[in-house]
């Protein structure tokens, strides 16, 4: 019987894993130093701040494995011998394989840093940087002060933790506005407003310089590029992350930042694959960057690398780009591209919309030649996911979408309406008559 | 705001101590007139019984109805004893001991707390609502901006099943044991309401006034805590006004009002099975004496069950009755609800569920059949068994063991559907139509699941929401309550409930979006 192993038990791996099983007999092991079970990574933030316990962030009862005939093994794999095709773990022990799928996720970006390395001073991506976290920072008391560095998604969910404690937050962003590489100026300069209406101390264009040390070795306070010293007792470094890939250095695999892999998911290595936040794609698909650290996508590539390991080739084929996030109380959805002032394409052009008095707003990106609709961020409005695609493939242009944009909403019920405001600011953006259309079943569920 | 907190939870818990320390206390003293009346209403026949509570009980001080009840229970065990032993049976004494003993305390009137109802009041349920009411309110101002408010739930005592839940447990079956089997103990609490009562129906308060009255208070002052935690979901301040509005008009006031007009007490919303007494011979003969308004309510009861409840359920799901409009969901939705993540996820509790509350649905149908077979064949026992004896076995068991005491008295340990979830008949019923013939439905939001589980840790009804969202599979569950907390606590948006066509409802396949179609065409295939 053919022996899969994967190293990696998060949600590339074990989708991977699943859908191995689903189509096959073949004898699969997963190897992890990090957790023994599977857990959800994007849920960390809300076990600290109460809302669950660890054990609700694993999706699969823990029998399931066994009966699913994948098993665990829990150790750190030191390296891989491709030529011999073993893996050795650090306690020495080793696993040989047939097929191995390298899905080692990502670990927090370190940019060299003076002090970067200090007790309390940490990232957040593992269960053992929330165990630290909650080591460093159990409460407002113990920790007095955090110094969040580094102002992308991890950043901010770290900030709101260290609220839910009452823990005073000093937030250090490199950019001007937050998020706003990614994001256009109107959504960017809306979030800086919630942050500060959260009492979190964000500092904008501000660079992290130092970390001091006291007289124990521990992070005491930090320096900026604007001369400020700040006390704190923990700092969080949340600057991005990067494949976990170090023990593959001299393994013959090649590396770029990620392991490189082709649009098969394959290595330069025969049998050996590599999936999730740890694989770099020679050349970015569409738009899409060649490392994608993003949940879907490791979901998406472990469905795509079992159909090729269970006799099947297959190509990933990501379809239209999606994502979505919450900052603090704010929802986020993304469909299409929609990018920011620094990143937007020569044709794109923006319609910018924010009510008057909820921190609600979305910007529809359309291309300005021929109003091709290219993609949505909205805040506070719910979008259904299905409809976009749909737009999105039949290359609607963004008139269509204003004018059908109530079949798209997907809020709660009893909510209030937008889109007639929506079309209004549309109508006197760009001088058209657009009335938006009743929600229709029957629209919302024909398919192209 | 932290101190009015403060001061808040120490008036309410003032006022919960004192009407918790008031089945114990108070003086109990019948006299020969109150006595004679007892004995002419209870139409008693026992001269056995007479002459004990005479010599022994009549005209003398009782301090609490701890030294009273003894005394009742006794003669009335050994004054039935001996008619049985001398086949006396029409002297036999059919009230229970605690019926018999609330209703010579309510009778003995005398003391402070019979004589002082409105202070009294104040001091035990006005203390509780201004204590409560202060505590909840500075949240508005304490929580922050509108959004989800879950933070520190699993760091708390009270809702981490810790030694203040399992105290709120305590009391709460407590509670549930005195209402149901020792109903002399309530005699002091009926005081408190008796002003209500007869402002209402005309009536002194019973035990049972005493319960819908503090329904609805408890109901009320939640209402507002639910309206403050959840003021950014519409939703779910259109729901929580729903099932406060039912509980206080329908529940309580419209039977209280009826009985002032010489009708018989009904809740217009309680459906057959739920209301499982409904077809009781006592209940049909009561109906059928009461002229227009009797036949009304029989053929509204029937009606509701069988055409009401079963169209309601294929427009808007079940969640129109559970989360909506029923008296044990209007309770589970705001005195339960910061218990709701407690119900467990397992595989394992799922099959439990699916036995016993589909076992529950055939018992109340099977018990019903009799009832109604004895009914119209004026028999009392069908294939040798006693129709009374199942009734009473029904009523005892799952009327009251399993709806009461452990339905309302588990949740701060197992989460506030209980009842709704594992026993109650009308929700199996109601989900049988949701799961096969309903347009209810929670959508699923394509590919945008990040597997966090919120969903299925606040899932009331112990449904893993995740294992649907994450397969981008539609969640069509017959006990999904729609209580659309599950959507509320989504933080990527991923989730509505909503009623639409039936085609697509249960979506055959994962539709995971992202993928592109060749794969998922794979990935679909079993």
């Amino acid at each position: 019987m053919e022996h899969i192993v994967i190293i990696g038990n998060g949600i590339a791996g074990i989708t991977a894993a699943r859908h191995i099983r689903k189509n096959s007999d073949k004898k699969i092991t997963v190897v992890s130093a990090e957790t023994d079970y599977f857990f959800s990574r994007t849920a960390l933030m809300y076990v600290y701040m109460g809302h669950m316990k660890f054990e609700h962030t694993q999706p699969y009862e823990n029998w399931f494995w066994k009966k699913n005939r994948i098993d665990l093994v829990k150790g750190y794999v030191n390296t891989v011998d491709h030529q011999n095709k073993k893996l050795i773990l650090e306690n020495g022990g080793d696993i040989t394989y047939d097929k191995l799928i390298i899905a080692t996720g990502s670990k927090p970006n370190k940019f060299g840093w003076p002090g970067q390395d200090l007790p309390g001073v940490q990232g957040l991506y593992s269960k053992q940087d929330l165990d630290e976290l909650e080591a460093n920072a159990p409460n407002k008391e113990t920790c007095k002060r955090a110094v969040i560095v580094g102002g992308g998604l991890i950043g901010i969910e770290m900030a709101e933790m260290l609220r839910s404690r009452k823990i005073p937050v000093t937030f250090l962003v490199r950019e001007t506005s937050f998020w706003n590489g990614v994001l256009p100026a109107g959504e960017s300069a809306m979030i800086n407003e919630h942050i500060l209406e959260h009492h979190i101390d964000l500092r904008l264009g501000t660079n992290l310089v130092e970390i001091l040390a006291d007289e124990n070795g521990r992070a005491k306070a930090v320096t900026t590029d604007k001369g400020d010293t700040i006390e704190c007792s923990v700092v969080g470094l949340t600057a991005g992350v990067s494949p976990n890939i170090e023990f593959l250095k001299d393994s013959g695999i090649e590396l770029g930042r990620g392991v490189k892999v082709n649009r098969h998911l394959e290595t330069n290595i025969k049998d050996i694959y590599a999936i999730g936040d740890c694989a770099e794609q020679h050349e970015g698909i569409g738009q899409r960057r060649p490392i994608e650290a993003v949940w879907y996508t490791g979901r998406m590539m472990g469905e795509t690398v079992a159909q090729t390991i269970c006799e099947n080739r297959t190509a990933y084929k990501p379809g239209h780009w999606f994502n979505s996030a919450k900052f603090l109380d704010l929802e986020y959805q993304t469909y299409g591209w929609v990018f920011s002032e620094r990143g937007m394409q020569e044709n794109e052009q923006h319609f910018h919309w924010r009510d008057a008095k909820e921190k609600i707003c979305i910007t529809i990106a359309f291309d300005k030649n021929d109003k091709q609709f290219l993609g949505i961020n909205t805040f506070g409005i719910r979008m259904r996911h299905e409809i976009f695609d749909r737009w999105l493939t039949e290359k609607r242009d963004v008139n269509y979408v204003i004018e059908f944009l109530k079949d798209a909403n997907f809020d709660p019920e009893f909510y209030a309406p937008y889109e007639a405001k929506i079309a209004a600011k549309f109508n006197s953006d760009f001088g058209t008559s657009i009335s938006p259309k009743k929600k229709s079943w029957k629209r919302i569920f024909s398919t192209t | 705001m932290k101190t009015i907190k403060n001061i808040g939870l120490v008036i309410f818990l003032i006022g919960l101590a004192i009407f918790t320390a008031l089945p114990l206390l108070g003086t109990y003293q019948i006299n020969q007139a109150a006595f004679d009346e007892l004995i002419s209403e209870k139409r008693i026949k026992s001269e056995l019984f007479i002459e004990d509570l005479q010599k022994n009980v009549v005209g003398q001080e009782f301090q609490g109805m701890q030294s009273l009840s003894p005394l009742v229970g006794n003669a009335l065990d050994n004054a039935n004893a001996a008619h049985v032993k001398n086949k006396e049976y029409k002297k036999k004494i059919y009230t229970s001991s605690s019926d018999m003993a609330a209703a010579i305390g309510k009778k003995s009137s005398s003391g402070f707390i019979a004589e002082n109802k409105g202070l009294m009041w104040l001091l035990t349920f006005g203390l509780g609502i201004i204590g409560a009411l202060l505590f909840i309110i500075p949240n508005v101002v304490l929580l922050g901006k509108k959004g989800i408010k879950n933070d520190g739930i699993y760091h708390e005592s009270s809702t981490n099943q810790g030694w203040i839940a399992w105290l709120v447990f305590i009391f709460l079956v407590g509670f549930y044991l005195i209402l149901y089997f020792k109903s002399e103990y309530a005699v002091n609490w009926t005081y408190l309401v008796d002003p209500i009562s007869e402002g209402l129906s005309g009536n002194p308060a019973g035990h049972w006034f005493v319960y819908g009255f503090m329904y609805c208070v408890v109901m009320s002052v939640m209402a507002v805590r639910m309206y403050i935690k959840y003021r950014h979901n519409m939703y779910q301040m259109v729901r929580t006004t729903s099932v406060l509005f039912f509980q206080i008009v329908f529940a309580f006031l419209i039977p209280e009002i009826m009985v002032r007009l010489q009708m018989p007490y009904y809740d217009f919303k309680n459906a057959f099975p739920l209301d499982y007494d409904f077809f009781f011979q006592w209940n049909l003969k009561s109906l059928l004496n009461s002229g227009g308004i009797g036949l009304f309510i029989l053929v509204w009861g029937v009606a509701l069950t069988l055409i009401v409840v079963p169209v309601m359920v294929y427009f808007f799901g079940k969640r129109w009755y559970c989360s909506w409009v029923c008296g044990c969901g209007g309770l589970a939705e705001t005195l339960g609800d910061p218990y709701r993540q407690h119900s467990s996820k397992s595989l394992f509790s799922w099959k439990v569920e699916r036995w016993l509350i589909h076992g529950v649905l055939v018992f109340a149908v099977v018990m019903t059949g009799m009832t109604l077979y004895s009914f119209f064949a004026e028999t009392g026992t069908v294939w040798g068994i006693k129709t009374q004896s199942i009734q009473n076995t029904y009523s005892l068991a799952i009327g009251s063991v399993f709806a009461g005491v452990i339905g309302t008295g588990f949740y701060p340990i197992f989460g506030n559907r209980v009842w709704c979830r594992f026993g109650c008949p009308l929700a199996a019923y109601l989900g049988f139509v949701q799961r096969f013939k309903s347009r209810f439905r929670i959508t699923t939001n394509g590919g945008q699941c990040i597997s966090c589980g919120n969903c299925s840790t606040y899932c009331e009804q112990g449904i893993d929401v995740r294992a649907y969202a994450q397969k981008g599979e539609n969640i069509v569950r017959s006990s999904c309550v729609g209580c659309g907390v599950c959507s509320a606590v989504c933080p990527r948006g991923v989730l509505k409930l909503e009623n639409g066509p039936e085609a697509g409802r249960i979506n055959p396949t994962q539709v995971l979006l992202g993928n592109d179609v060749d794969l998922m065409e794979l990935v679909n295939k079993k």
